[in-house]
């Protein structure tokens, strides 16, 4: 550039001139100084961001709660039982527990309870003796034993379980759905149905079982009547068992080879409350839809303040021009709108949180479900904000550094 | 040391030449006023004096670094520290207090802003201004905030300061005021320079410089 004869000058920072700096602190409180200064426009650009991670917050904290909801009511019902089934045979045939299944799983250790279901096979329950036989409405019967509700977890909506009274007469109890397909929802003034061609008196109606949404669709006679009326043999199809809340896995091991010693094979031992539990994970994954919403929101959010930024950017030439004469590089211009955009974001995100939190609570209480929003979203919901405000900000914070100084400090 | 131009030209895109060729040197401690029509690169040489553009030929050296060389961190460093700029048009922030306003002039050199704020209130002080510390630029009157931007220039005791009609938007009192206060605080070494079209207030300094379409065509010392 000069080509003076002039011997060769020390550089500034051989010659002891400080450096241009902008600490963090500094940095951060200039962007917030530029935002109080534009509080509405700051606030209405936040917004933007704060109902797109507030949707987001919602999806979540509601499947959330609704997983929560269903594993506590799985964890109410207890997650010791297990069923104990006759398998399949190598080629395919049914398996057969034996009679004595039942007697020998009572007498093991840690076992609380448990209660056999015996299908009783070829036979259907109706409303009347006039609708025809094909029209069984899916509804099986099986034999069951008298503690049936307690041991799978389930109670009455009406009336009372087989008692010792109905060892010996035909009385029946209807599962939740198949009380619905038959149209009985009280069990007073003698209601009778008509099964396997005996009427049999309904006297109570289950409440859905939760952990075997199978005993819904059935109806329950006593054992010795089915033998009698029906020729039913003592072979369980089903056993429930509590075990001791702690021993469930070994006494779940055990099983097979108690209900049928020579064939332990053939019996397959499983854990309702397990399968639950997946479909309550299955759950709570919120559904990308919602999601979607969510980021459609967001990314209309951060259009709005690229834009601001770009206006501000433009209405703030004069400030530009003043920190570039104060002694303010490229780099700090640059870095403090980012700040701006970044801590806009970030609060949007803050307010976005407690918007969604609190659409999560209103479900829970009007729904009675716990409230639950995850541990994760705390952190997640401003670190959002922060790239998503990061990003916006990228091209005015580029446009304000490029900004040549003098031009604007020409506007007077 | 102080400021020294050799052959400065400045063109700008489209063949425009703001300077050219303009040599001057200000000493240490000199009180220059520049004078001449608008259009005759007073302003452009002010803003390379004050490494805020580059020249595009020619050599520049502020308090003995040659500009041409250096970086543009370097260059801010330099302004930061060195530089104080007074414009005609303040460039008051209008949300900041007067204090605050002040402070601001430091903060690219990195003190704290306790001390900062404590280096403004002397500035202020020196000023006469200590009586309107809290106060939002919006309630001073137009000699009050050049006042502030001064004190805003000086506080960080700078070896230049560099003055773009300070007292354009200024009644003839004022302007008068805001002149006496430059001279006084330059007074203690710093360099002045001083663009003006009024020939009164030039007339108050030792050395006037006039130019014309981008050149220097007058040097007087008084």
């Amino acid at each position: 550039m000069s080509d003076l004869a002039a011997p060769p000058l020390p550089t500034l920072k051989r010659a002891g001139i400080g450096r241009a700096r902008l600490p963090a602190w500094e940095l951060l409180g200039t962007a917030l100084q530029g935002l109080r200064t534009r509080r509405l426009r700051a606030a209405l650009s936040a917004l933007g961001i704060a109902i797109g991670i507030g949707a987001m917050v919602a999806v979540v904290g509601v499947s959330a709660s609704a997983q929560a909801n269903l594993l506590a009511e799985i964890d109410a019902l207890g997650t010791n039982l297990l069923t104990v089934t006759p398998g399949q045979t190598f080629l395919g045939a049914n398996e057969v527990l034996p009679d004595t299944s039942v007697p020998m799983i009572d007498h093991m250790l840690h076992v609380q309870s448990d209660v056999a279901t015996y299908q009783v096979s070829s036979t259907n329950v109706y409303r009347t003796s006039f609708i025809p036989a094909a029209e069984t409405g899916g509804i099986g019967v099986d034999a069951a034993g008298v503690n049936l509700p307690e041991v799978v977890g389930t109670s009455m909506a009406a009336g009372h379980f087989l008692d010792a009274r109905s060892q010996r007469f035909p009385e029946v109890v209807l599962g939740a759905q198949a009380a619905q397909v038959l149209q009985i929802n009280q069990v007073g003034g003698h209601v009778l149905v008509y099964l396997g061609k005996t009427w049999f008196q309904v006297i109570g109606i289950l409440k859905p079982a939760l952990l075997d949404s199978n005993l819904d669709s059935t109806v329950f006679i006593s054992l010795p009547v089915a033998e009698r009326l029906f020729g039913t043999q003592p072979n369980p199809s089903e056993i429930y068992v509590r075990a001791d809340q702690n021993d469930v896995v070994g006494v779940s091991n055990l099983l097979g080879a108690t209900a049928d010693p020579q064939n332990a094979d053939g019996v397959q031992v499983s854990r309702p409350s397990d399968a639950l539990e997946a479909r309550a994970a299955a759950k709570g994954q919120f559904t990308t839809l919602l999601l979607g919403l969510g980021a459609v929101a967001l990314l209309v959010g951060a259009i709005g303040i690229a834009n601001i930024m770009v206006i501000s950017v433009l209405e703030r030439r004069g400030e530009i021009g003043l920190r570039r004469a104060l002694g303010a590089t490229r780099r700090h211009i640059s870095l403090q709108f980012l700040a701006e955009s970044a801590l806009l974001a970030v609060l949007g995100g803050i307010a976005g949180l407690a918007l969604g939190a609190g659409a999560t609570e209103v479900y829970a209480v009007t729904r009675h479900e716990p409230f639950v929003v995850p541990m994760y979203v705390l952190i997640a919901a401003p670190a959002a904000g922060f790239a998503i405000g990061t990003i916006a900000g990228l091209y005015p914070a580029a446009k304000a550094a490029r900004l040549s100084p003098t031009e604007a400090l020409r506007t007077t | 040391m102080g400021l020294e131009l050799d052959q400065v030209v400045k063109e700008y895109p489209g063949d425009v030449a703001a300077l050219r060729g303009v040599s001057l040197e200000v000493p240490d401690g000199d009180q220059v006023a520049v004078v001449g029509p608008s259009g005759s690169g007073k302003t452009t040489m002010l803003t390379i004096m004050g490494t805020l553009e580059r020249s595009t030929r020619g050599s520049v050296r502020v308090a003995g670094h040659d500009i041409g060389s250096a970086s543009d961190g370097e260059l801010a460093g330099l302004r930061a520290h060195q530089i104080g700029f007074v414009f005609q048009g303040f460039h008051l922030q209008e949300a900041m207090s007067v204090v605050d306003n002040v402070a601001l002039g430091m903060l690219y050199t990195g003190q704290p802003l306790g001390q900062r704020r404590e280096v403004a209130r002397t500035a202020l002080d020196r000023v006469g201004l200590s009586h309107r510390l809290e106060f939002k630029p919006k309630q001073l009157s137009g000699g009050e905030r050049q006042r502030v931007a001064i004190a805003r220039a000086i506080a960080k005791r700078p070896a230049i300061i560099l003055a773009d009609e300070p007292t354009g938007n200024l009644d003839s009192r004022s302007g008068g005021e805001v002149i006496d206060l430059l001279h006084r605080l330059a007074s203690d070494g710093a360099t002045l320079v001083l663009i003006t079209h009024d020939e009164r207030i030039a007339a108050g300094f030792a050395r006037r410089v006039q130019m014309r379409d981008g050149e220097i065509v007058g040097d007087h010392r008084a």
